[in-house]
């Protein structure tokens, strides 16, 4: 385990998921997840495809509902009140695979809507922030242009900039390359390490194992709605423990 | 036709737009809260938009107009006819934009909201700031289709003694014997409300196309 892992006790962990339970009907989506994520750490989450990861990451801000077990963020317990769905959600930024930026607005009001809507931050203030972290992604001269103006690549730092507009302690990525052109995968990983080396705590559903080796404190390796293994990312790639991780791994990285 | 019988149509025809602007503004209002209730997710809801719009689409509109004018009165609610036809056509224009809307709400990709959500925007501005504006996008051909149809829908309002546009050519019609003249007139009245109608709708429609390239 890292240093980070060790220290996440209760007082410092920034998430924790206890005995997490989830079903679509009669399906069980998600087996008794526990993790537990220390401020600052950054968590890659693997798995073949309907293994559950990206449901996993929707419940820590609530776009899914969980049954079963107990999910903390920054020490508050997330329960299924729309009060205390708001507050977990304020603090949990999210990128999506689709981008998913709001098509008839600016980038910048991209950027503004949220810190005005649910902030309560004054349009001056707003405006300073997104241009702040517009600038931060490296996108900043396109500020007045339309999300379809834009390349994929653009768009998704556009959505992570939108994210950090929040100003979020937990940063959740859901494939956040898997939809882009592989020339535009790059920036948008430059994007998110340098992220990482800012210190917030991150959350990744990627394939990228090449991410996952340079930022990772862990990766956690998921199958069939269950977390089947979790290690750092050097004894993760060198000396899985699971059949099911090996397997997973050679099919992975033997594809690029 | 002389100049007397003509000033009377364009007297009609006045009542025509402005039963159609009250019908649509009205139903507009009552539609939209319509498209919010039966999108909204709660199962109980949903299903009496749902019936309440089956109810006026399975229904003549002249007939919800005679309900609405004989069947109140009958029961002692006394409306006059432009009361009467107002709130039937506002009933019936918001059973249609609701489903208008609906079509266009559920339209929107899910990702939008969820974004929204993510983003902490509680409902009143998902619907408001990300949701609608795309809706009312997506629903402008349909809706502007439906206003046209809403204003030759108000000559039925004729029927119950309201004179509108129809029955004003009727009462002239009928006193200096040129229906072909008359009505040829009252058509082209209607047409030239509409069709500009239409190629509003066809602008507006390319324009919204043309931003979200």
């Amino acid at each position: 385990m890292t240093q980070a892992a060790i220290q996440a006790d209760a007082s410092d962990a920034m998430i924790t998921m206890t005995g997490v339970g989830k079903w679509y009907g009669a399906f069980q989506a998600l087996h008794n997840v526990d993790i537990t994520v220390a401020q600052g750490e950054k968590i890659v989450l693997c798995g073949p495809s309907g293994s559950g990861k990206s449901t996993l990451i929707r419940c820590i801000n609530h776009l899914e509902a969980y049954q079963e077990g107990e999910i903390r963020v920054g020490g508050m317990l997330l329960g299924h009140q729309s009060k205390t769905i708001d507050a977990v959600r304020r603090e949990v930024g999210m990128v999506f695979q689709q981008f998913n930026l709001f098509p008839h607005l600016t980038v910048l009001q991209n950027c503004m809507l949220a810190p005005v809507k649910a902030l309560g931050l004054g349009k001056a203030d707003a405006e300073e922030r997104a241009r702040q972290l517009l600038e931060r992604v490296k996108i900043s001269e396109q500020a007045e242009k339309y999300p379809a103006q834009l390349s994929g690549g653009q768009q998704q730092r556009v959505a992570i900039a939108r994210a950090l507009c929040m100003r979020p302690k937990v940063m959740l990525f859901d494939e956040p390359t898997s939809a882009l052109d592989p020339e535009m995968v790059k920036e948008v990983l430059d994007t998110m390490i340098a992220l990482a080396e800012e210190g917030m705590t991150m959350i990744c559903v990627t394939h990228e194992m090449g991410f996952a080796r340079q930022v990772a404190d862990r990766v956690i390796f998921m199958a069939s709605g269950a977390i089947v293994e979790e290690a750092p990312p050097a004894e993760f790639f060198s000396n899985p423990q699971h059949e099911r991780t090996r397997k997973f791994l050679g099919e992975i990285l033997g594809r690029h | 036709m002389g100049r007397d019988e003509f000033v009377f149509l364009l007297i009609g025809l006045k009542w025509t737009v402005a039963l159609s602007v009250v019908a649509f503004i009205c139903g507009c209002i009552a539609g939209l809260i319509v498209a919010l209730a039966r999108t909204s997710g709660i199962t109980l809801l949903e299903r009496i938009t749902a019936g309440y719009i089956a109810v006026f689409q399975g229904t003549p509109l002249l007939m919800q107009l005679f309900v609405v004018y004989y069947g109140l009165a009958l029961i002692g609610i006394r409306m006059d006819a432009w009361a009467a036809v107002s709130v039937g056509l506002t009933l019936h224009a918001s059973a249609y934009l609701g489903e208008i809307w609906r079509g266009s709400i559920e339209a929107v990709p899910k990702g939008q909201t969820e974004a929204a959500k993510a983003l902490a925007l509680r409902y009143f501005s998902r619907m408001k700031d990300v949701v609608l504006p795309q809706a009312i996008r997506i629903s402008l051909p349909a809706t502007i289709g439906f206003l046209v149809q809403l204003i030759k829908g108000t000559s039925l309002a004729s029927i119950v003694g309201f004179t509108e546009l129809t029955r004003a050519g009727n009462i002239i019609s009928n006193q200096i014997f040129q229906p072909i003249t008359v009505f040829g007139i009252v058509g082209i009245l209607y047409f030239l409300m509409c069709c500009p109608l239409t190629i509003y709708g066809a602008h507006l429609e390319r324009k919204f196309a043309a931003s979200t390239r």
